[in-house]
């Protein structure tokens, strides 16, 4: 018996040693490129492309709604694309490397340049560039010391959706989802977006309503701060029925009635052939993403990449893309490209005023975003982790 | 080969082909045949590999990562030995709900499916003449067909809102734990009805007869006959039916509402959150609970009758 027990014992160990260095071999930095190029080269002849719903559209879920095949006749590259329905699915997705180009809101934006997943980029390359309203053009989470990392492609709000019947009157706060009140009347059909960024819209409502806690922005919360939006959330879960990251989950879900009161986006809405359901911007204004083109680090039709990074830029293709999607477009002259004349007008295109009522995405790090060095802010991990046990 | 026994003098006196011999003189096989661990080696060593490479690796490489941590800005995983991940599973309060929740699911899926295979399969093995139980055996594989996504998807839509379930007038849990065990009740019947019908059709109908005319009546003949006979089919349907649920995240993000389980905990933190060590150690819960129970099981003796 004895013999065997060793003998075991010595095939784990060396088991456990084979492993340990296979994962650790795994870990090692491959081919990552993060300086920016010099000038561009010759065309690869594809191009893939990580995106959210409705940035990359090729006609094939509608039609009508393609902007992808003028490119790929124009440049010869073969557009191939996913969507992701949270960044931090994103995250994982372009960490494979698989990915040449990358649209990227702000929560996701500062990690991928943290692990070295981003290439800078030379705006010199994409001559579209310049159109970009200035405003948006080297901001904090697409430019980290002075170095930039992404051309802006639109930008919007999260909207409040909600099916008229279920309401007296058209609901104007979100309260709708987070006063007691009101969640009593839609018990077990109110809906959350499924991501710990979604604490944010929990603090936005406390900062308007309960300023003894001092809330000055959505993504830097001290520890006291983040048990206030937990506890509101935790009070939220008793009266959700489900939470959504798959935007074809939510879509169903306000068809059928499932839902009939939620966090969304303007896409979602487009998409719903319920003519009751209905979105609005709520009067605290709302958390909102500023979308990033960014270049892989492992990028190996860079080419291709900057062609299509130029050419999203484009009034006509950014007039295209923002409008399906429904946000602002990112420049003067793809206001003048859209087909509803009053498109930038009703999502408030270059309002600087108005961009300010939006907390765009950000992700929430130990130093304090808002400026304060008192205190120690919760970092996005330990919104992970209060995301957990908010959902229960 | 090579010693010389009765039978192979006799043969060779009868043939003298030295071609016929050729193969038996053949060096690699005497080895072989001399070297009984070296067969041995040679015959286990490919599935060995394989069992090792993919089975006990892979479960090594999780305890190892489990025991690694992450960064939380850049999401690099971080080499150093730490507990801080058990630590986190042992002191949050969330993680022991959703494990007790995921059993809890996981054994209402089990009673559910093996109450409903027991009638099902003594029907196709006892009752049904041979040409309706290969059409029952045929409709019991049928769903197995049929993917995963689609079949839990299809029960999206017979429980929503004015859905199926409503108009038949039996009307719906809505999402929710309830529709999760429905659900995955339905998917994992086939694993449960298989074994207990292959279970059933070796009891011999003779033994029913013979505990029929010592004067046993049918519920005593099912009670004291039969299901003794069937625990070793029971237990694996009842084990597949288990262990299947214990580690599904999929039915109960489509139908769960917002309820989540052990399988959610380790999609989210692997594929979301990107904390691919802590995503380690929860998944280190099922196996525990499985070994667990697995060892319980073998306490009773039953395993030996599998």
């Amino acid at each position: 018996m004895k013999p065997t027990h060793w003998r075991g014992r010595v095939t784990m160990a060396c088991l456990s040693v084979l492993a340990v260095s296979v994962l650790a071999g795994c870990g090692s930095d491959e081919d990552k490129e993060t300086d920016a190029v010099e000038e561009l080269g010759e065309m690869e002849g594809q191009v893939s492309i990580l995106a959210w719903p409705g940035y990359v559209e090729d006609g094939s879920n509608d039609p009508k709604v393609d902007w992808v095949t003028a490119f790929e006749k124009d440049t010869g590259c073969e557009v191939t694309s996913k969507v992701y329905g949270t960044s931090d699915e994103a995250l994982n997705l372009a960490k494979t490397g698989d990915y040449d180009v990358i649209a990227a809101s702000g929560d996701l934006s500062l990690r991928l340049i943290a692990s070295d997943e981003a290439q800078e980029v030379n705006t010199d390359l994409v001559p579209n560039y310049e159109n970009v309203f200035d405003f948006l053009k080297d901001s904090e989470w697409n430019t980290v010391d002075g170095v930039n990392y992404g051309v802006p492609h639109g930008y919007g709000a999260n909207l409040l959706m909600y099916n008229e019947k279920n309401f007296d009157s058209a609901p104007t706060s979100w309260g709708a989802v987070f006063d007691t009140e009101e969640l009593e009347r839609n018990k077990g059909k109110v809906t959350a977006y499924d991501s710990p960024i979604y604490i944010a819209d929990a603090a936005l409502y406390l900062m308007k309503t309960q300023p003894d806690l001092g809330i000055e922005n959505p993504y830097a919360l001290d520890e006291e701060q983040l048990d206030a939006a937990v506890a509101l959330l935790k009070e939220q879960r008793k009266y959700v029925g489900e939470y959504w990251s798959d935007y074809l989950k939510e879509i169903q879900a306000f068809e059928t009635g499932d839902s009939v009161v939620g966090t969304t986006w303007q896409v979602i809405k487009n998409n719903i052939k319920n003519a009751d359901v209905q979105v609005t911007l709520p009067t605290e204004g709302a958390t909102a993403w500023n979308d990033t083109w960014m270049l892989s680090s492992q990028s190996e039709n860079p080419n291709c990449a900057y062609a299509w990074m130029d050419y999203i830029l484009t009034p006509k293709a950014n007039a295209q893309a923002t409008e399906y999607f429904g946000e602002a477009p990112n420049s003067p002259a793809a206001c003048e490209e859209t087909a509803d004349p009053n498109h930038c007008e009703t999502f408030h295109a270059g309002d600087e005023e108005y961009a300010e009522q939006l907390w765009f995405w950000r992700t929430p790090i130990k130093e304090c975003l808002d400026g304060r060095t008192d205190v120690e802010c919760t970092d996005y991990a330990q919104w992970t982790q209060a995301w957990t046990e908010i959902k229960g | 080969m090579a010693t010389s026994t009765p039978a192979a003098d006799g043969r060779t006196g009868r043939t003298t082909d030295p071609a016929l011999r050729a193969p038996v003189a053949r060096p690699g096989s005497r080895l072989l045949h001399r070297l009984v661990w070296l067969r041995l080696g040679l015959l286990l060593s490919a599935p060995l590999a394989w069992m090792l490479l993919i089975y006990v690796v892979a479960l090594a490489a999780l305890l190892i990562t489990s025991l690694w941590s992450v960064d939380s800005l850049s999401s690099e995983i971080d080499r150093t030995w730490t507990l801080d991940n058990f630590r986190t599973l042992v002191e949050n309060q969330v993680y022991r709900d959703v494990t007790v929740r995921t059993i809890g699911v996981a054994l209402a899926v089990t009673v559910i499916d093996v109450a409903i295979a027991l009638p099902i399969a003594f029907y196709m093995a006892k009752v049904a003449s041979p040409r309706l139980r290969r059409m029952l055996v045929v409709a019991v594989l049928t769903p197995l067909w049929a993917s995963y996504l689609v079949k839990v998807f299809a029960w999206r839509v017979v429980l929503s809102e004015g859905g199926p379930a409503e108009w038949s007038g039996l009307g719906s849990p809505g999402y929710g734990l309830t529709a999760v065990v429905i659900t995955q009740a339905y998917i994992w019947l086939p694993y449960v009805i298989l074994p207990v019908f292959a279970a059933l059709e070796r009891v011999p109908d003779s033994l029913l007869e013979a505990a029929g005319d010592l004067g046993a009546n049918s519920g005593m003949v099912l009670r004291s006959v039969v299901l003794p006979l069937l625990v070793p089919g029971i237990l694996a349907g009842g084990i597949f039916a288990f262990s299947l649920t214990m580690g599904d995240y999929i039915t109960v993000n489509i139908v769960g509402g917002a309820n989540q389980m052990l399988g959610n905990l380790v999609f989210v933190n692997a594929g979301a959150a990107n904390n691919l060590p802590l995503a380690a150690a929860i998944a280190m819960i099922p196996i525990v609970v499985m070994v667990v129970l697995l060892a319980a099981i073998r306490r009773t003796g039953a395993l030996e009758n599998l």
